[in-house]
């Protein structure tokens, strides 16, 4: 009888007793009503309820660079303190980490030069240096096309010179209009950019002696169909 | 006794209870298409920024590698947002008179920085690393969608959980090479199940890979 009461007040017609049945019409229409704005109050809160979730959603803790209002600077992220070294960064080999032997630009490399090392520079120089120094090093990257003063080839004479510590020592601090890129390039990606660069220049005056048999008789076959890259 | 109810209540009866079950699921119909819709997931919603940075511009235009700015997305969980340096690396020198870039050249100069808006927001407590997806064959395009076509941002997909799970279920069918990972107008053409394999892909379901 309850089921079959709140059933019917449901679908809109009170339940009633035998003497006010008179009123039957009347109450159902109130109770029409009263449903109807129940079914709009519903739809509120389904829209209340999906836009009030804040609370786990965004946890009183920092995000990946989230900004702040307790720091003065209105950063999550603090900088090193003064003075202090971060673990892991304690930097003791100067070769690999200022490019510089003493005070000398170091003509060698920290670490062996091997193929993953050279493919490591090749990803490395196409990702930061291509957009200026241009795919090859001819100082034609897409961003000067667009105005940027234009580097030197990588492949002038004072460059093809230059110790390998030279070219750790710009990507590490700049040079001339270009940035450093120190925060952007770890120091043994700055190796292998430049040994890569070396695998540059010499891929620009290399003999066709210096390359192995089996390559040259390709070379050559390339050479005489027009296929070859010349420079 | 009389009878209480007319006869036609026997119909009225029975259309009530059809029609609880189909109003019920009315609205959770419409409960879950709110829930999926762009005014709750912010999906395809333009969000504003401090300066109308154009991902088109730069990395289909320009050419720029996806790493040059967000650095540290094969190293860490965050890809990085780069900072104001980063923009005058080549902003020094180009439009660096353009009002549009005031706000980077304020940031620059006065050491503050710019707040951008998070495009792609998880909820904190679900834990997301970018490394791992990237070192298993997963391309930037398969989740953030063609970046390279967007002149300002927004998030291509929803981020809801049963989007995640579509992958997860079944990386055969999003896995590509890991050196197309951040080829942009790049899609495998059929599925690469071999990559799974090859890639040592665990198809990782339960809930604490996410919710740790």
């Amino acid at each position: 009888m309850k089921f079959r009461n709140s059933l019917l007040t449901y679908c809109g017609y009170a339940s009633t007793t035998e003497a006010n049945a008179g009123s039957k019409v009347r109450a159902g229409l109130l109770s029409l009503q009263s449903g109807s704005s129940a079914g709009l109050l519903f739809l509120l809160t389904l829209l209340g309820l999906s836009s009030c979730r804040q609370d786990m959603h965004d946890q009183p803790r920092y995000e990946a660079f989230e900004g702040s209002s307790f720091f003065a600077d209105g950063r999550s992220v603090r900088p090193s303190i003064a003075g202090t070294i971060a673990r892991g960064h304690l930097n003791e080999d100067k070769h690999l980490h200022t490019g510089r032997i003493g005070s000398e630009l170091a003509d060698s490399y920290p670490f062996a030069i091997d193929h993953a090392v050279l493919e490591r520079g090749r990803q490395r120089y196409s990702i930061f240096c291509t957009p200026c120094h241009g795919e090859a090093g001819f100082g034609d990257g897409m961003i000067v096309e667009r105005g940027f003063r234009r580097p030197p080839s990588l492949h002038e004479q004072r460059l093809r010179e230059a110790p390998p510590g030279y070219i750790f020592d710009v990507i590490t601090n700049g040079f001339g209009v270009m940035y450093d890129y120190a925060d952007r390039i770890a120091p043994k990606d700055r190796w292998a950019i430049a040994a890569y660069i070396e695998a540059l220049q010499l891929s620009q005056y290399a003999d066709l002696n210096d390359a192995p048999a089996d390559w040259r008789t390709r070379l050559n076959t390339q050479q005489e169909t027009g296929m070859g890259v010349s420079k | 006794m009389t009878q209480i109810f007319h006869h036609s209540f026997n119909t009225i009866s029975r259309v009530s209870i059809f029609g609880a079950v189909f109003m019920a699921a009315t609205l959770a119909w419409v409960g879950d298409r709110i829930h999926r819709s762009p005014y709750m997931t912010q999906a395809d919603v333009v969000r504003a920024q401090p300066v109308p940075f154009s991902h088109k511009h730069h990395v289909q235009g320009l050419g720029l590698d996806c790493r040059y700015c967000h650095t540290t997305v094969e190293e860490s969980a965050f890809a990085g947002i780069p900072p104001t340096k980063t923009c005058m690396t080549c902003h020094s020198q180009l439009f660096s008179d353009a009002d549009i870039l005031a706000p980077v050249r304020e940031s620059y100069q006065s050491d503050r920085s710019l707040e951008w808006t998070r495009v792609h927001d998880l909820p904190d407590f679900a834990y997301f690393d970018h490394s791992v997806h990237l070192a298993k064959g997963i391309g930037c395009v398969s989740c953030h969608g063609r970046v390279d076509e967007m002149p300002l941002m927004w998030r291509e997909n929803s981020l809801n959980m049963d989007w995640c799970l579509d992958c997860h279920r079944d990386p055969g069918a999003h896995v590509r090479p890991k050196e197309r990972v951040f080829d942009m107008d790049w899609f495998p053409a059929e599925r690469r199940d071999d990559l799974v394999e090859e890639y040592e892909i665990e198809s990782l379901t339960s809930c604490s890979t996410c919710h740790r």
